[in-house]
């Protein structure tokens, strides 16, 4: 990359290359909304960066809830309507399942961009 | 209609069918089968003790096109168990007392359950009762019995009652599951019992597999109904289907009750096992309780519906 540069100019170049691409991959995208309906999650498996806060919604008439099958999160009954959010902070496979409805199945993985 | 002074024939089968309206009652008396309508139970004394009412899925809280008033076909359904001609002596409720397992919602289940004329009430959760957050809108109210475990049992007029809890556990693919602890708790709790004992089971979801792409079943029921089969006499009470379906397997009578809020639509008719709307005249018809006299240390169970 740029062969006509000195050594020094051209790291420096590929630097702000970097950084500026840098930038532009860290400007925030928004809060991911996972829907259900129709008995599904409307995504069966959504990667995301820790300190990501996904919220789930809830379309049925049916109630549903959100419960991770380790443990670490639950919501409560969620009516049609009804929000549960959760702030994904530890890297992990998090696989979740309805309590109501245990067919249905997805999965949250938590990644660090890059890793 | 007196039959049993002659050998039962198919005529008289085709008349015992021919009953029907809000119920039939058939006691079992020195070994003879005996149809009584319960429309004219109060005329024909009964032979047998009223043991037991079941009631189930009651979902106090859900209130969209299926039914709009659930706590109204609740009150409707215990006006009909109190103009029955004899007072159960215990009621159980096998599950889904609530729909969204909300405070308000158990509490105003509470209020009208005490409106009937019964015994003591004896509940197990359905998979409605325990969604909340913290699971512990149920067991704060009904798990004093269990310890806060979900199962238990207790004697009545000679009857062993269980209570078993499968709502808590579910296996992928989405049957019931009961778990390695209950499941020693329950041999142990059976092991000293004489098997001339008459056994009452209940649980939410159906202990035998009915239809498991919906999840109509429980994944590790053939241990426990294993500590069953030396018994006389067993009656395994469930809810969950929103709709009557029984099976006999030797000594064991399987039965799943109606609802007092809303249908479902039968094993595969439909996408998946939600609540089935249909016209309005026809609701009643859907909805109702099972009853169960005692003689002889066996069981008779009487289905009635609202309407």
């Amino acid at each position: 990359m740029f062969p006509m540069l000195s050594r020094r100019a051209r790291a420096v170049a590929v630097a702000t290359l970097l950084a500026l691409s840098g930038s532009v991959h860290a400007a925030p995208a928004a809060p991911p909304v996972i829907e259900i309906k129709t008995f599904m999650f409307m995504s069966a498996a959504l990667t995301v960066a820790p300190g990501t806060s996904v919220t789930w919604k809830n379309l049925d008439p049916e109630p549903h809830t959100v419960v991770s099958v380790d443990g670490t999160f639950r919501s409560g009954a969620l009516d049609q309507g009804d929000t549960f959010s959760y702030t994904f902070t530890t890297p992990g496979t998090y696989k979740y399942v309805c309590s109501i409805h245990p067919q249905m199945v997805a999965t949250i993985i938590v990644r660090t961009p890059g890793a | 209609m007196p039959i049993h002074d002659r050998p039962f024939s198919r005529r008289d089968a085709l008349k015992c069918m021919a009953f029907g309206g809000a119920g039939t009652l058939f006691t079992l008396s020195g070994g003879i089968l005996t149809p009584v309508d319960l429309a004219t139970a109060a005329s024909r004394p009964v032979t047998g003790t009223p043991l037991l009412l079941q009631v189930s899925d009651t979902h106090i809280g859900y209130n969209k096109e299926a039914n709009p008033d659930v706590a109204g076909t609740l009150k409707l359904t215990i006006e009909h168990v109190n103009a029955l001609p004899r007072a159960p002596a215990l009621v159980l409720h096998t599950g889904d007392i609530t729909h969204l397992s909300r405070a308000a919602e158990f509490d105003l289940a509470a209020e009208l359950l005490k409106g009937l004329k019964a015994g003591e009430l004896h509940t197990t959760p359905g998979e409605h009762d325990v969604a909340d957050a913290t699971v512990s809108e149920y067991f704060s109210r009904f798990g004093a019995a269990s310890g806060g475990r979900g199962y238990y049992s207790f004697d009545h007029q000679g009857v062993h009652f269980v209570a078993l809890i499968n709502v808590l556990n579910f296996q992928p693919g989405g049957l019931g599951a009961l778990g390695p602890a209950q499941l020693e708790w329950l041999a142990n709790d059976l092991k000293g019992l004489s098997s001339s004992t008459p056994i009452v089971l209940f649980a939410h979801m159906p202990l035998w597999t009915i239809y498991a792409p919906w999840g109509w079943g429980t994944a590790d029921a053939e241990p426990a109904l294993a500590n069953l089969r030396r018994f006389g006499s067993v009656t395994v009470l469930n809810g969950h289907i929103h709709q009557i379906i029984q099976k006999t397997e030797g000594n064991i009578t399987f039965h799943t009750a109606r609802s007092t809020a809303f249908p479902q639509p039968a094993p595969g008719e439909g996408p998946a096992p939600g609540p089935l709307t249909v016209p309005a005249e026809q609701l009643l018809k859907t909805l109702g309780i099972t009853h169960a006299t005692l003689a002889h240390r066996r069981l008779a169970l009487a289905d009635s519906t609202l309407g």
